[in-house]
């Protein structure tokens, strides 16, 4: 079989992918390997380099990412580039000009530590040594890492293309413009259409599923189905200069480790005789995708644009300061060349919330291309990525707010600086803030609300009135900068005082869903664990499962009526929640789906006086049998219908109130006014999300909950499975057979003290978790440990850490170590359950 | 050795270029601009001459105001003055564009002394008209030959003395030598352009560019309209790939009559 054109025009297919770069060619590539048949590949430009960012693609990898999706399926990418014999590593170092970017590398050796990656710190002789025409003087050190490695990509995707094509029989199509792509429009109950064909100026292809992988045009057909993949193409500047003999010389492609020079946000990689000079240190360049020429109209190719060298100026100089021998070396090729960027900064895969069987496979640079080809290749086969839980890169995460090509643009415009920024993992955004917010804010804002967005929601994270409570308890700001930075010691006063008295937090970002009619039970049981066809006014807290028997979800489901169950989700997960509930619900009319998120408002109040400051306000049994822990009953609460909700993610008694939206404030003030003498102070998310839930070891999806682990892991399992069909449940029953190989624990750092004599405090931000050795702890499946979740425990007055551990290092009292920084803190394992209170005896009080 | 460039702003080649809907002018969403090809030889020859002579090389420009993109890079690669006749609109046809230059060649010369040497492309690449640049010696009194690919000067380039001049015609070479000051019109392939140093890049964001507002009367040659011929389709068959094709391309080779 030949790469050349098919010649006849398919009619149908199974699956038309669109877009032959680097990500389309994988996933057909992947999709043939899994055993797909009859598809279609197409693009508008010509084959091999169809005109795309791949074609142009500095085509590197630095393995090293402090986000475990990016590193894990960078790692994956740049192993299926070197099976391939596609791939060089050249090693690379990421040199550092400034003090904060010292510190920031021994982020990046902490990070290196946890995927098992060699790394190392060099002296700036030391990288002078690796790369001797760098000028020593202007840096501080360097981050190097031998296995960099720079890939072929375009002959990778063509690699890729012939073998879906000699194994698949796939058909291409170059030189093929998309038109429309047609969606059956037929009203259905989950609110959904389907895919049904692709348009092209060769004919139309009747097909079941439609890939997205057209790179910085993929927003742009969407837009033909009527939907979204919130990107926006963004310039990324370079200009090959040359040539230079010590680079000639090497008679190599490239022969010296690329160098990132992170504090100026350039890079420079060899490229035989010439260097190139790239950069994200330039003003954000966005465009819209009508703007990019089509091959014909681009002198170079549509993703290269004209270079705009005013923006590069600083850049050149910086590189010069860097490396001498470049101010002397002319600038034969210079380009803006185009990439995608997303509101979030991370990839958009996977089915598209509102089109059944229309996926996406966008804002993937080559860096993670084979890998992410995969990820969409086993999500259209087995409904789940298998390769790693890919939570953050799903398209279905947005939010209607973040699809805007003003929240777009905003976000681009605001993270490309930050490409080779130093982010905090609490960093916030400055734009675009305000989106969504409670109905409370001019209550909070009064209160002095340090507000933290999650998503599109605004939530207060403390309150500046509350600054007493840190002379109070006789708290301190921390030692380091980083580990105050977005952190207040109110926040542990808060803490210690709704020990003490009570706190009033506002949860309004709950996502709020209802299924309602005769078959709303039983559905809701088919998405759940455990069972939810209880008696009306009880809960279930329940994992959803993953076809896999992995983790997708981690929620609370009420049965509020006979035939109406509520579901109630976290503000991080809604958009992959609602969207999994509607992927799942039955279209025969036996089920409706309501969002209730914008009715309902939620206030939770706890700690041992809420009880009290409650009973104020209500004439409801609050007892433990008028108010049962689990129970969502009617009360009335200072004149407003609520639901009471006895529960707690906090670990002290209470409640959460669910109250219709617009009375929300008057239940506000009630319980601020009526806990005044119980010492009640308005609460903020720092206890809520962090400090109360990590004393109790409560499990978080997104941080212990993912895909790669299961109910039996997290410490999640009931000692019997329902009768009732659920998703996951043979996976989830192999897995009970199995046994667990690890276990989800609380740690606790026995001592925080750095080498300078500094309390430090994890940010919970994969640090690895170390056996006495300092070696790695890694089960048969090849997962390591590493910290999903850090904090400060007030009541406790230690570090804690979540994280999975061997079974054998699970046992209460077993010494292991933590990396921070680069540096080994000694930990113990505190055990499966609450580090706070195992007994849970507050709740119960 | 004095010696002026004059260049003009234009089109990057290499894509396809469209017109307005209303057909007045070049669509510019999509383009990049540069120097016209034959004006990148001019400068490049200039700074050569006045590597060997020593001197200066100055760079004139008529156009928009974006037009200083091409001064600076022309000064990126060993230009050392720039001066920009700053002008808007499209009624800039040959004549009214050889007045202008003249003017502000005049002006400059007034203050700075004369051009040894003044040097144009031998024709723009978008309007192609081949005019200004004799238009504009002929203004002056300086004697001009076009269509060059080679120049020396006698002496040490400056004052007194000529300009030997090369042009290539079917079988050979005409020379001419011109006496000083001269004017010329290159071609491609009068040398090989250098590119800009990333140096030469910074240094050129320094020099001053002297800015001159552009007053000629309108010249005897208007634009009606541009319009974009049809492109030719050649039609490519695929014989097939490897070994396969092999009896196929002996067939074509036959019909061509070259076996």
């Amino acid at each position: 079989m030949s790469d050349l054109p098919s010649a006849a025009f398919p009619t149908t297919a199974k699956v038309v992918v669109i877009g032959a770069g680097i990500v389309g060619n994988c996933v057909v590539g992947h999709l043939a390997r899994l055993g797909w048949k009859d598809m279609v590949l197409i693009d508008k430009g010509p084959l091999p380099n169809p005109g795309g960012s791949t074609g142009h693609a500095s085509n590197f990898i630095f393995p090293v990412d402090h986000n475990k999706e990016m590193a894990l399926l960078g790692e994956q990418s740049a192993n299926q580039y070197r099976d391939m014999n596609l791939s060089v590593d050249s090693g690379g170092i990421e040199v550092a000009r400034t003090q904060d970017r010292m510190d920031e590398l021994q982020r990046r050796m902490t990070s290196a530590k946890a995927w098992g990656i060699e790394a190392h710190l060099l002296t700036p002789a030391e990288v002078k040594e690796l790369v001797p025409f760098v000028n020593e003087d202007v840096i501080l050190g360097g981050f190097y890492c031998p296995t960099v490695s720079v890939v072929d990509s375009l002959e990778t995707g063509t690699v890729m293309r012939k073998e879906a094509i000699e194994t698949a029989g796939l058909q291409v199509f170059a030189n093929t413009e998309v038109l429309d792509v047609v969606t059956d429009d037929t009203p259905r109950p989950n609110g959904r259409r389907k895919v049904t064909a692709v348009v092209t100026n060769k004919g139309t292809i009747e097909t079941e599923h439609v890939v997205i992988a057209c790179g910085v045009w993929s927003n742009r057909i969407a837009y033909m189905a009527d939907t979204y993949i919130p990107l926006v193409p963004a310039v990324h500047q370079m200009a090959d200069v040359g040539p230079m003999d010590i680079l000639a010389e090497t008679n190599n492609e490239i022969g010296y480790p690329i160098v990132r020079d992170m504090d100026t946000f350039c890079y420079e990689r060899q490229s035989s005789g010439s260097m190139e000079v790239g950069s994200y240190g330039h003003r954000a360049i966005l465009h819209h995708p009508d703007e990019i020429p089509s091959n014909e109209e681009a002198a170079l190719s549509p993703t290269e644009m004209p270079f705009t060298p005013d923006d590069f100026d600083d850049q050149m100089e910086t590189a010069i300061e860097l490396m001498d021998m470049l101010g002397e070396a002319e600038i034969k090729y210079a380009i803006n060349g185009l990439l995608s960027l997303t509101p979030d900064g991370m990839p958009c895969l996977g089915e598209i919330p509102d089109v059944e069987n229309l996926w996406s496979a966008a804002a993937v640079w080559v860096k993670e291309g084979p890998g992410m080809g995969q990820v969409v290749a086993e999500w259209m086969t087995y409904g789940n990525p298998r390769v790693i839980d890919s939570h953050g890169a799903d398209v279905a995460r947005f939010y209607e707010q973040e699809k805007s090509d003003e929240h777009i643009w905003a976000r681009a415009e605001e993270s490309f600086i930050k490409t080779y920024g130093i982010v905090h993992p609490s960093e916030q955004w400055g734009d675009r803030r305000h989106l969504v917010e409670g109905p409370f804010r001019g209550r909070q804002e009064a209160l002095g609300a340090e507000f933290f967005q999650a998503r599109v929601w605004e939530r207060p994270q403390w309150y500046n009135s509350n600054a007493d409570l840190v002379e109070r308890y006789g708290l301190s700001e921390r030692e380091v900068e980083w580990d105050n930075r977005w952190w207040s010691p109110i926040t542990v006063g808060e803490h210690l005082n709704l020990r003490e008295n009570c706190g009033l937090i506002d949860l309004s970002a709950f996502q709020i869903y209802e299924l309602e009619g005769p078959g709303a039970v039983e559905f809701a049981d088919y998405l759940a664990v455990n069972k939810v066809d209880v008696p009306v006014g009880r809960s279930v807290y329940t994992p959803w499962l993953t076809p896999d028997g992995g983790f997708h979800s981690d929620l609370t489901m009420m049965r509020v009526g006979e035939e109406t169950v509520r579901i109630v989700t976290g503000v991080f997960d809604g958009g992959r929640d609602e969207f999994w509930v509607r992927k799942h619900m039955p279209n025969d009319g036996s089920v409706t789906f309501r969002n209730l998120t914008m009715e309902l408002s939620t206030l939770g109040l706890w700690g041992p006086h809420a009880p009290a400051v409650l009973a104020q306000l209500t004439d409801h049994d609050l007892s433990q049998v008028g108010s049962p822990y689990g129970s969502y009953l009617d009360a009335t609460i200072a004149g407003v219908e609520c639901k009471l909700f006895r529960i707690s993610y906090v670990g002290d008694t209470g409640w959460e109130i669910y109250i219709p939206w617009d009375q929300a404030t008057v239940v506000w003030d009630a319980i601020l006014e009526a806990g005044k003498d119980h010492g009640i102070r308005a609460t903020g998310g720092g206890v809520y999300s962090l400090s109360g839930r990590i004393e109790k070891g409560y499990r978080l999806v997104g941080a212990e909950l993912e895909s790669e682990y299961n109910p039996l892991e997290a410490g999640l399992a009931r000692p019997k499975v329902k009768a009732a069909n659920f998703i996951g449940r043979e996976a989830y029953l192999a897995a009970r057979e199995a046994g667990a190989e690890v276990q989800c624990v609380t740690l606790s750092v026995e001592d925080n003290t750095d080498s300078q004599g500094r309390k430090r405090y994890m940010q919970g931000g994969n640090e690895p978790i170390l056996d006495m050795f300092g070696d790695r702890i890694i089960d048969s499946h090849g997962r390591a440990s590493r910290v999903t979740t850090a904090g400060y425990a007030p009541s406790i007055g230690k570090v804690l850490l979540m994280g999975y551990v061997t079974n054998e290092l699970a046992e209460p009292g077993t010494d292991l170590q933590v990396m921070y920084m680069n540096e080994l803190y000694p930990c113990k394992v505190v055990g499966s359950g609450s580090a706070f209170d195992p007994e849970d005896t507050r709740l119960k009080s | 050795m004095k010696i002026l460039v004059c260049v003009k702003r234009v089109p990057a080649p290499g894509a396809k270029i469209n017109v307005t809907a209303d057909g007045s002018d070049v669509d510019a969403a999509h383009l990049g601009f540069t120097t016209s090809p034959h004006e990148e030889c001019a400068v490049e020859g200039a700074v050569q001459l006045v590597e060997e002579h020593s001197g200066e090389v100055t760079v004139l420009t008529l156009g928009p105001g974006e037009s200083e993109e091409q001064l600076r890079y022309a000064a990126s690669v060993g230009a050392a003055h720039g001066v920009l006749v700053e002008v808007d609109g499209n009624g800039w046809d040959p004549q009214r564009t050889a007045a202008a230059l003249t003017t502000a060649i005049e002006g400059i010369e007034a203050e700075r002394g004369r051009f040894d040497l003044i040097l144009f492309g031998n024709e723009s690449a978008d309007a192609g008209g081949f005019q200004v640049g004799v238009r504009v010696a002929r203004a002056l009194g300086r004697p001009m030959v076009q269509g060059i690919k080679g120049i020396e000067a006698s002496g040490d380039g400056s004052g007194e003395g000529t300009i030997t001049a090369r042009r290539e015609i079917d079988g050979g070479f005409e020379v001419y030598e011109i006496p000083r000051p001269a004017v010329l019109g290159v071609m491609e392939g009068l040398n090989l352009p250098r590119y800009p140093t990333m140096k030469g890049r910074l240094a050129s964001k320094k020099i001053e560019i002297a800015k001159l507002a552009g007053h000629a009367d309108e010249g005897g040659q208007s634009r009606i309209t541009l319009h974009r011929p049809e492109e030719a389709v050649s039609e490519t068959v695929i014989l097939g790939t490897g070994a396969e094709a092999a009896a196929a391309v002996v067939d074509v080779l036959d019909e061509l009559g070259v076996l």
